[in-house]
């Protein structure tokens, strides 16, 4: 269809709404609610457009286009439309802007910026200022919310949770919990995707800074901290960089010059949940197909904490197919104050664990009572990607022009199947090419060992390999079918439950809570769009493809622990230090 | 469905009960599109409210986040989620009601019975809600108490159109007070 923006001519396919013609026409449409491929509701008004021909201004976001259509985006009509739909936001919106957590990363602002808005026209009734803090994870407050249903939309569709809902009516409305209750008393999962959308202040984490500043300067700790793969992808982007950019070096070298003692990298306890889970599963099969006895299959994975409460909450009954093997965080955590902490020569009592994560259902997962299997809280606190970025500043450290360092030892040793824990697939493919080989002997049969059918965003990505030539110890897997499935956001997991209730058969499950895996967490930098999910994969696919070692069982340091400390996968020392048990949860 | 019309306030049925009732109404309606408005006044009618044991079951079986069904229940003013009193008083502050002193009636009705609008007595005999026009404008101010219409209601009186209730004395369909009525 062909149409003008401004009297620029634009041809698009029939259904294209004007909010996208006109981004293909290179004029951005300023809008607060609009979340590309997941929202658009025409709810926060600020994408008005004049049409000729029509009484009133249009939403751009939801107006599909006609032939011949004439837009003007940029009239004093179009202009003073959004000025006054903004200022009327800002009226009732409890700002604050300076002491906000959003200050410099809020749209809100940016958008009133962009509009000229220069001076607060109206003074509203301000919204409820009702702050809830009642999860380990996530803050809201109901005063800076601007009600444009994001977070709903988020929760309810994408997620397949529906923790959030408008709640009463007019001006009263809040955006919450069922009857505004706090967040804590509702099966909310944590995953923190409603903070990754909101525009503003209203949703964010819980935050750890302060606690781990006192911890730095505490003069009887060893501050040890863990990185989370997909940090290294996003991190950059707090600092002006372009999605996609690796910062591995310079992350490190920022967190030493805040005042870790000790620089480690969650990779390595990615390679070891590799080697513990993969062995999970060679376990499971074998019940199953040699020795013909019931166990629970698909095995699905239990890296993603989010997933984790989702499997605990909606389907207790898939309980027992949840590997049992902790998150690499927490296997981290009881790693660190036994193993590397006597031989560190470190009291663990003073070993002060913090782990730098994409993910804000980690500082969930930390506070769960049972991790405290090294005989103490195993983390003690959890920063998301963006709490570093703002510590980093926080300590005026200009980060683009560090250099690169590296790890410290020991724990800070990685293969690239440990990278690829970042994105949706990763964590699937780091385990065949471990598992196909120790059943085989044999590398992965993929280029550049990547199991293609299982990369991308596809939401819900399957593949069938039939096992062949198989060493000896593994001769009853010979001809066996392994159908496996990758499966990133919670409505997609929901889905992949409902065909396995109706009958359909995997045998190893990946679930990763956030759209795109990790590099798309609740706790990145804002805002991640696929464009910018595709951009973060891939510069983790290169930190992966670059690295000597590629399959976690390669892993040097790997072995070496289990020589020195854990003896066997799945033995005593494992099952006591890296694996887990689950709880049914109430369904509220 | 006779037995749904039951009203929980007057101690026939037991709320376990009821939701047990709640089952069977929900098992008509689970696959019917749009059905969460309809099986909520269902609900309405046999709680007298709407309690959250209900609210909770209705969202579960219906397949809908809780957060959406209370959504719907805080949206529209005639879902309750408060028990209601045995007697249900709505005060007028239509127009007429309101120039002729509605609002005198409807303060001295929250003195008398302790509670403010929405809310019902701790014995559950009252509940107080404001209303808007029944109608009967000549009538006004006008108080309805359950079925029962109360014309030309004066404040000072409230105190004992109250008792009356709380004596059980059922009066008659349509109540004048001595010193109003004509």
């Amino acid at each position: 269809m062909k149409l003008t923006i401004n009297a620029i001519s634009v041809e698009v396919p029939e259904g294209t709404t004007i909010l996208a013609a006109a981004a293909q026409a290179g004029i951005k449409i300023p809008t607060l609610c609009h979340l590309e491929g997941v929202q658009s509701i025409g709810a926060c008004r600020v994408c008005l457009v004049e049409v000729e021909g029509a009484k009133t201004l249009v939403a751009s976001c939801v107006m599909p286009v006609m032939e011949g259509m004439k837009v003007y985006t940029n009239t004093k009509r179009v202009r003073e439309a959004r000025r006054m739909v903004v200022e009327m936001l800002l009226s009732e919106h409890d700002g604050n802007c300076q002491t906000c957590n959003r200050n410099n990363d809020c749209e809100l602002q940016s958008v009133a910026f962009d509009l000229g808005i220069t001076d607060i026209t109206y003074q509203g009734v301000k919204g409820r200022n009702e702050v809830d803090a009642s999860t380990p994870a996530l803050v809201r407050d109901n005063g800076k919310c601007i009600k444009c249903r994001r977070c709903v939309t988020v929760c309810t569709q994408v997620q397949a949770v529906g923790a959030l809902f408008p709640q009463f009516r007019g001006f009263k409305t809040v955006i919450g919990p069922a009857f505004n209750s706090d967040l804590a008393d509702v099966s909310c999962v944590q995953c923190g995707q409603c903070a990754a959308v909101c525009p503003v202040g209203a949703i964010v984490e819980n935050s750890h800074i302060e606690r781990v500043w006192a911890a730095i300067e505490h003069p009887s700790k060893t501050v040890v901290v863990q990185t989370a793969p997909a940090v290294r992808a996003a991190l950059g982007e707090c600092f002006g960089n372009p999605p996609g950019t690796l910062v591995t070096g310079k992350m490190v070298a920022a967190l030493r010059r805040m005042g870790f003692d000790v620089i480690f990298d969650t990779n390595f306890t990615a390679d070891l949940t590799i080697i513990e889970e993969g062995m999970e599963l060679l376990k499971r099969l074998t019940t199953a197909v040699r020795d013909k006895q019931p166990v629970a299959l698909p095995q699905f994975t239990s890296c993603s904490p989010g997933w984790i409460k989702f499997a605990e909450t909606y389907y207790p009954e898939f309980i027992p197919n949840l590997s049992t093997c902790k998150s690499p965080q927490q296997m981290f955590g009881a790693i660190a104050k036994t193993y590397w902490a006597k031989k560190a020569g470190k009291d663990p009592k003073n070993v002060y664990v913090v782990s730098i994560m994409p993910c804000v259902a980690k500082k969930f997962e930390a506070q769960r009572p049972e991790m405290d299997d090294s005989g103490f809280v195993d983390i003690d606190a959890v920063l998301t990607t963006r709490e570093l970025g703002r510590m980093i500043r926080q300590a005026g450290i200009d980060f683009n022009a560090l250099p690169d360092e590296d790890y410290d030892r020991i724990l800070g040793t990685s293969t690239g199947a440990a990278d690829i824990f970042a994105n949706t697939g990763g964590v699937m493919e780091a385990a065949l090419r471990t598992a196909y080989e120790v059943i085989t002997g044999r590398n992965l049969p993929f280029e550049e060992l990547h199991v293609t059918p299982l990369a991308g965003l596809e939401g819900i990505k399957k593949a069938a390999m039939t096992i062949t030539g198989t060493l000896p110890e593994y001769s009853f897997l010979e001809g066996v079918v392994l159908k496996v499935a990758v499966v990133h956001a919670l409505g997609n997991a929901k889905r992949i439950i409902e065909e396995i209730k109706n009958g359909e058969i995997y045998h190893f499950v990946e679930v990763m809570t956030c759209p795109g895996g990790c590099i798309g967490g609740g706790g990145q930098p804002r805002l991640t769009d696929n464009e910018k999910r595709k951009k973060r994969i891939e510069a983790i696919y290169k930190e992966d493809e670059g690295k000597k070692l590629r399959k976690s069982h390669d892993n040097p340091k790997i072995k070496q622990i289990y020589g020195e400390f854990l003896n066997m996968p799945l033995g005593k020392t494992s099952h006591h230090l890296l694996h887990t048990e689950y709880i049914k949860r109430e369904r509220v | 469905m006779s037995d749904v019309k039951t009203c929980a306030c007057c101690g026939e049925v037991s709320e376990e009960q009821l939701l047990l009732q709640l089952d069977d109404v929900l098992a008509q309606n689970r696959s019917k599109e749009g059905a969460l408005i309809p099986v909520l006044q269902i609900a309405q009618t046999m709680f007298g409210y709407l309690p959250k044991a209900a609210l909770k079951k209705i969202a579960l079986t219906l397949g809908k986040p809780y957060s959406e069904v209370a959504g719907v229940v805080g949206f529209y003013s005639f879902f309750s989620t408060m028990p209601r009193g045995k007697h249900l008083v709505r005060v007028c502050l239509g127009t007429a009601c309101y120039v002729r002193g509605g609002k005198q009636v409807l303060e001295s009705f929250r003195k008398h019975l302790g509670i403010d609008v929405g809310q019902t007595t701790e014995d559950r005999m009252f509940s107080l809600e404001v209303a808007r026009c029944f109608g009967a404008c000549g009538l006004a101010p006008a108080v309805m108490i359950d079925d029962d219409i109360h014309q030309r209601v004066k404040a000072a009186r409230v105190g004992e159109i109250i008792d009356q209730y709380r004596k059980e004395k059922k009066p008659a369909k349509v109540k004048t007070q001595k010193k109003g009525g004509k």
